[in-house]
C-alpha cells in the first residue's frame, strides 16, 4: 500500500502541475522535500544519540526488564507473541508512557528501541511483524493527556481558556486509539492463518504469554 | 489538574535523567561508558532512516506544491460541511496524517484567523492533538529497522485518522454545542 500512495502522490502531482501550469514549482518542491527529509533526520540525530544513549544505561542497570515485568496485563495481552520478560516489552512500555506525557522526544527514541527489539524476534526483517504492526498502531493513533504544543499556540494567540481542548483531544485519541486497536486486532486475526498458529489463536485472550514459547519466537517459530 | 499534568511532563525528563544514571550507578553499571555505548547507536539509526524520510518527503510538498491537495479538498468539502465539519477544518483531515509540520502551521494559521476560541479552531486544536502524523510514524519507525513490507501498518493507522478526526469533531460538538 505505501508503494501505491507513494507512487501515486508523485504521479498526480506532476499530472497537477501540468494542468495548473505549476510545473515548475512542482519540481522546486520535490528537492525541497528532499531536503526537508534530511533536515528532519539531521535533527533526529542529537535525539537519538542522547536518549539511546541514557536507554542503554537503563537497559544494563536492569530498568528495562523489570518495567517490562510490571507491565500492565492489558498492554500484554496487545502483544500476545512478544515473550513477557523480553527487553521489547520494557520499551514498549516506556513508549507508550513517554506518548501519554507528551514527551514526543522520548517517545520516539523509546519507540524505535522496541521496534530494533521486536525486530530481533523477527525471523523475516524486511516484513513487518503483527506486533511490530500493533506498536505502529499504537503510535499513530497515541494517546496524549497533554497537547503541549497545541496549548502554548492558543495561549500565544490569547486564548480564554487555553486548556479546553484536553477534554475533547483526550475523548478523540481514545477513540482513534480504540480504532487502530480494534482494527489491528482484526487484521491479525486475518492474517494468522499458518497451522502453526490456528491451534493459538483460539486461547489468544485467555493465555496470551503461552501461545509462543520465547525460544521458538525468537529462533523464527512463529509464523507471520 | 492540568497544571498538575503539565508539571508531572516538565519534571518526567529532568528526572529520568538524573535518575537512570543514579540507579544504574548503585547496580555497579560503568554509567559513562554505557552511555557512550548505546549513542553510538543512535546515530547509526538516524541516518538509516534518511532514504526513507525523503522518498516520503519529496512525495508529500510535491503533492501540496502541484495543488493536487487543494483540488482532493474541494472535491470533499460539501461532503463532510453536510455532517456539521466547517469546511476550514477540512484540509486538516487530508494533511495531518502525512505532514506534522504542515498541519500544524494550517491549525496556527486557522487560529490566527478565527481566533483561538472560535468552534473551528477548537476542533483543529483537538484534530492536531488527538494524533499523530501516520506517514512520518510510520517511514520512521519501519525505517529505523529497515522493514520495506509494512503490510496492513498504513490501512490501521489511516483508519485511525479517520476515526480520530470524526471523533475529535463529535467532541467538540459535545463539550463546546453550537457555534
Amino acid at each position: 500500500m505505501v508503494n501505491w500512495i507513494w507512487m501515486g502522490m508523485m504521479v498526480v502531482s506532476v499530472l497537477f502541475g501540468a494542468a495548473n501550469g505549476k510545473m515548475e514549482k512542482v519540481a522546486e518542491a520535490a528537492f525541497g522535500g528532499a531536503q526537508t527529509g534530511v533536515t528532519v533526520c539531521l535533527g533526529l540525530i542529537s535525539i537519538l544519540v542522547f536518549w539511546m544513549g541514557l536507554m542503554r544505561v537503563a537497559e544494563d542497570a536492569g530498568l528495562v526488564g523489570k518495567i517490562a515485568k510490571l507491565m500492565a496485563p492489558a498492554i500484554r495481552r496487545l502483544f500476545p507473541d512478544v515473550p513477557r520478560d523480553h527487553p521489547a516489552m520494557g520499551y514498549i512500555l516506556s513508549n507508550m508512557s513517554a506518548n501519554l506525557l507528551g514527551l514526543g522526544n522520548a517517545a520516539t527514541p523509546m519507540g524505535i528501541k522496541a521496534m530494533q527489539e521486536l525486530q530481533k524476534l523477527n525471523p523475516n526483517p524486511d516484513v513487518a511483524t503483527p506486533a511490530m504492526c500493533t506498536l505502529l498502531a499504537m503510535n499513530t493513533a497515541s494517546i496524549t493527556l497533554v497537547p503541549t504544543t497545541i496549548i502554548a499556540i492558543r495561549m500565544n494567540f490569547g486564548s480564554v481558556h487555553p486548556a479546553e481542548i484536553v477534554a475533547p483531544t483526550l475523548l478523540a485519541t481514545i477513540v482513534a486509539t480504540g480504532a487502530a486497536i480494534l482494527a489491528d486486532r482484526w487484521y491479525r486475526s486475518r492474517n494468522t492463518i499458518p497451522p502453526s498458529q490456528s491451534s493459538a489463536k483460539p486461547g489468544r485472550r485467555e493465555a496470551p504469554v503461552s501461545v509462543i514459547p520465547p525460544s521458538a519466537s525468537a529462533g523464527g517459530g512463529g509464523t507471520y | 489538574m492540568i497544571a498538575f499534568i503539565q508539571l508531572v511532563s516538565t519534571w518526567t525528563i529532568p528526572m529520568l535523567i538524573a535518575f537512570i544514571p543514579l540507579y544504574a550507578s548503585f547496580r555497579k553499571v560503568p554509567v559513562y561508558e554505557a552511555f557512550i555505548d548505546g549513542a553510538k547507536d543512535g546515530f547509526g539509526t538516524a541516518i538509516g532512516i534518511i532514504p526513507h524520510l525523503v522518498a516520503m518527503m519529496t512525495a508529500i510538498s510535491m503533492f501540496r506544491a502541484s495543488g493536487a491537495m487543494d483540488a482532493f479538498v474541494g472535491l470533499i468539502k460539501p461532503l463532510f460541511e453536510s455532517v456539521g465539519v466547517p469546511g476550514d477544518v477540512l484540509p486538516l483531515a487530508l494533511l495531518r496524517p502525512i505532514t506534522g509540520a504542515g498541519s500544524l502551521a494550517y491549525v496556527t494559521d486557522l487560529i490566527k484567523v478565527h481566533g483561538p476560541d472560535s468552534f473551528a479552531a477548537r476542533i483543529a486544536s483537538t484534530v492536531q492533538g488527538s494524533t499523530d502524523t501516520t506517514l512520518y510514524v510510520l517511514t520512521v519507525y519501519f525505517g529505523a529497522v529497515g522493514i520495506r513490507k509494512s503490510r496492513y501498518a498504513l490501512k490501521v493507522g489511516l483508519f485511525s485518522d479517520v476515526v480520530g478526526f470524526f471523533a475529535a469533531v463529535a467532541a467538540c460538538w459535545l463539550l463546546f454545542g453550537l457555534v
